[in-house]
């Protein structure tokens, strides 16, 4: 894909990190609002396919690295398996961080309110996991796409050279 | 007035969807796709569900489209 216009670029420069936080957010309140790790993720995502359209290909190629994608890949996976492997004194999944205080562990009062941010125990902890498992992997998907169609074009050139 | 918004979403799911099938250009047909999903994502939020609706409009609008452009940037424009 070819670069775009100046104006495209820098609008893209500018707006696209708002659509990152707002995905963070996203991800960071799963377990308050709507949405959660799985749709924060695909939000984060849309940022990767923003640079391919208005950069080009080969700009963007330069600056992601998909052996990063694919540790972030893990490593969300591997907290999420660890999150549930870590309650298996109880029962796989339990949620050992809740009600405890510290990380994710405050009590919610009781009657309405409009949530505690750091409440819930694993759920928030689990979010983030698939947040980032999500973003790596549907990143991915857009990066190894464009490269299986630059072979494409590429051949296609050498047959016109032909 | 819900009832007039509920159904003009409705018809221009289906509008959008019979242009999504009838362009010749295969570009104009994917953006007609996208708005089909643009459309179903406000569905899902008039019929109170918001989570699918984020979802919706992240993979469907979003990335989906962009997967459709990048491989039509590898085949021909126009469909034979």
């Amino acid at each position: 894909m070819n670069p775009l216009s100046l104006i495209v670029r820098t609008v893209c420069n500018v707006f696209a990190w708002f659509m990152v936080i707002f995905g963070a957010y996203i991800i960071v309140h799963g377990h308050l609002s709507p949405g959660g790790g799985f749709q924060g993720g695909a939000v984060v995502a849309t940022f990767i396919a923003f640079l391919l359209v208005a950069h080009g290909g080969k700009r963007l190629l330069g600056w992601v690295k998909e052996g990063l994608f694919s540790a972030v890949e893990s490593t969300g996976l591997l907290i999420f398996l660890g999150a549930g492997l870590f309650g298996i004194s109880t029962t796989f999944f339990y949620n050992f961080l809740a009600k405890k205080g510290g990380l994710f562990g405050s009590v919610v009062p009781l009657g309405s309110n409009t949530g505690v941010l750091n409440s819930s125990g694993t759920i928030a902890l689990m979010n983030l996991a698939v947040g980032l498992e999500v973003v790596a992997g549907l990143s991915l998907i857009i990066v190894y796409m464009f490269k299986g169609i630059r072979l494409e074009l590429d051949r296609e050139e050498e047959s016109h050279d032909r | 007035m819900a009832d007039v918004v509920h159904t003009a979403v409705l018809v221009l799911i289906v509008v959008s969807a019979f242009f999504a099938a009838w362009f010749r250009d295969l570009l104009a047909a994917v953006i007609s796709l996208a708005i089909m999903s643009l459309m179903i994502s406000l569905e899902f939020y008039i019929l109170q569900a918001p989570d699918v609706a984020i979802a919706e409009a992240g993979i469907g609008a979003g990335l989906s489209t962009a997967i459709y452009m990048i491989a039509l940037r590898a085949c021909k424009r126009t469909r034979r």
